[in-house]
């Protein structure tokens, strides 16, 4: 297996019921539609109901070791206490994107930029409410592609079940931002 | 599309090549971190027209278990570790009677109730003392979730050719976890092989005798009998069926033994370890009975020590022990309670057994 993009060990973390795990199950299925080494690991344990949400994703080009990810070379944090507990995690060379309404950006340490969007916002201004974890995605690909543009749309549309294909639309809209934000 | 490539969690896959593989019956109770196994079954089997239910406890549904499998059907149970103990009793009874059967541990943090993050504290239980008596189980430890759509197919065929329970021994990051998986064809049901002993009733063809299922031998010559064949299937499932992976192990001096998922986690605390000038190698075993004790034999003569990683306080380490015998040097490492293990600290421990070791040769010269 080989493919043009790199490895990635992404971290995705946020309070539950924002999408998180759904987010992490993006990017993996753009893994698989590029036929890549991939895994999904969520956290499952009481924090899933209502406090924090995390997910490790790994694509690779090699059978995949540790399916958690302990140093990300992606962070998206969508709480606090995600960015506060993951964002020292992050690897030199590495980046984090936050949702910028809820998680001040900081001055970053060396050699691992933060990229904040306001998504939590911009999806509500946008009439996308709840779909800030799918715009974080977008802009993920834009500052750190991981698989072709048209795999990462494919994704989404495998992503959303058949019986809620009503829901595609605005998901197409809120990857669409994602991907141009500047 | 049989073969296409879905990406799945592992309790589902799980149930979906339980299904695959001929099972017809499950019995379970929920309990995370597997409850999605159940859950899945619930939802498929009726369609497939087999028989699900949620029994009102463990220790009814591995007697459920009992009964399928003494009537000769593909039967499977699920559960996580506080529950399998409820369980032990049944599946000693089906040791006993010799019946077949699939058992699945997800496995979580003990003793007691413990915690539900992943652990690998089950290890001593499933392969030394899984229900009273003398007597053993098949175990088979998957690390990926295709692993664990190719072993379940496995442990069926396995259970009915040596007429044993057969473990698959997971644990709650590979049942919860989701990985690309080719899903095995559905078995034709007529490719199963005929059981004989199964009761079935005498009304069959050329059936005239009845068939006892029964775990209870009043008299003693007959059970030792019974022990002493079954040992003997025993020794043929040593003799022929154990599996083992190895990675990097042809020059390995320092070889790690780690099965299921932290045999992932082992084999990229093998590559640090390489990275800095450690010759490295990994064993996995597959099967953790029988364990595959020529795999270590054959890295022995290389080995100048020997790192068993384990999510538990060191089980496994003994089987490793045992077959290297005195020849080396064995070490444990691991952490409990739904730790999980870092790489790091793998490579960290292999750094300091070379320390050790080296220093010890250095002190015999």
């Amino acid at each position: 297996m080989s493919s043009d993009y790199g490895n990635l060990n992404l971290v995705l973390a946020g309070f539950g019921g924002q999408g998180i795990l759904f987010a992490g199950k993006l990017v993996a299925t753009a893994g698989l539609l590029e036929d890549r080494a991939v895994s999904w690991l969520p956290s499952y344990g009481p924090e899933m109901r209502g406090g924090t949400a995390n997910c490790s994703v790994c694509l690779s080009d090699e059978p995949i070791g540790s399916p958690l990810v302990t140093d990300p070379d992606v962070l998206i944090a969508m709480n606090q206490p995600s960015f506060d507990l993951f964002y020292p995690l992050v690897v030199s060379g590495g980046l984090t994107i936050l949702d910028s309404l809820l998680v001040p950006v900081i001055e970053p340490r060396d050699e691992v930029p933060i990229f904040g969007v306001p998504a939590t916002q911009l999806a509500d201004d946008e009439g996308l409410h709840g779909l800030a974890n799918v715009m974080l995605v977008g802009k993920l690909w834009r500052e750190h592609p991981f698989c072709a543009e048209e795999t990462l749309q494919e994704a989404l549309a495998a992503c959303v079940p058949p019986r809620k294909q009503q829901l595609l639309e605005p998901n197409r809209r809120a990857l669409h931002i994602g991907l141009e934000l500047a | 599309m049989p073969n296409e490539k879905v990406l799945m969690k592992g309790n589902e896959v799980l149930a979906e090549a339980a299904l695959r593989s001929g099972c017809t019956c499950f019995f379970g109770y929920p309990i995370t971190p597997q409850t999605e196994l159940a859950a899945y079954m619930a939802k498929r089997m009726p369609k497939e027209g087999g028989a699900y239910l949620q029994a009102e406890s463990e220790v009814a549904a591995i007697n459920m278990v009992y009964g399928a499998a003494a009537a000769g059907a593909r039967v499977m149970t699920s559960s996580s570790s506080p529950g399998i103990s409820l369980k032990t009793e049944g599946i000693s009874y089906l040791v006993g009677a010799d019946l077949p059967a699939v058992i699945i541990n997800v496995m979580r943090g003990g003793p007691g109730l413990g915690g539900i993050q992943p652990s690998q504290a089950d290890y001593w239980q499933a392969t030394r003392a899984l229900g009273h008596g003398d007597g053993h189980l098949i175990v088979l430890a998957p690390a990926t979730v295709q692993e664990m759509a190719d072993m379940v197919a496995t442990a069926f065929a396995l259970g009915d050719t040596y007429r044993t329970p057969v473990m698959v021994l997971a644990d709650g990051m590979l049942g919860q976890m989701m990985e690309p998986v080719t899903l095995p064809e559905p078995l034709d049901l007529a490719s199963i092989e005929d059981k004989p002993w199964a009761l079935t009733g005498t009304g069959a063809p050329g059936r005239t005798t009845r068939n006892i299922a029964n775990s209870l031998d009043l008299v003693a010559g007959n059970l030792e009998r019974r022990n002493d064949e079954r040992f003997e299937r025993y020794e043929q499932i040593k003799a022929k069926e154990q599996r083992a992976e190895t990675y990097l192990i042809d020059d390995a001096e320092y070889v790690v033994v780690a099965f299921g998922a932290c045999a992932r986690i082992a084999r990229s605390g093998v590559e640090r370890a390489r990275a800095v000038g450690i010759k490295a190698g990994l064993i996995r075993p597959i099967t953790l009975w029988p364990f595959p004790t020529t795999t270590i034999e054959a890295a022995l003569p290389g080995a100048r020590a020997f790192l068993s990683v384990e999510m538990n306080k060191g089980q496994m380490v003994d089987d490793v022990r045992l077959a290297v015998n005195g020849r080396a040097p064995v070490e444990f490492y691991g952490r409990t309670g739904g730790v999980i293990p870092t790489p790091a600290e793998v490579a960290t421990a292999l750094a300091d057994l070379q320390q050790t070791v080296t220093a010890a040769g250095t002190k015999e010269a």
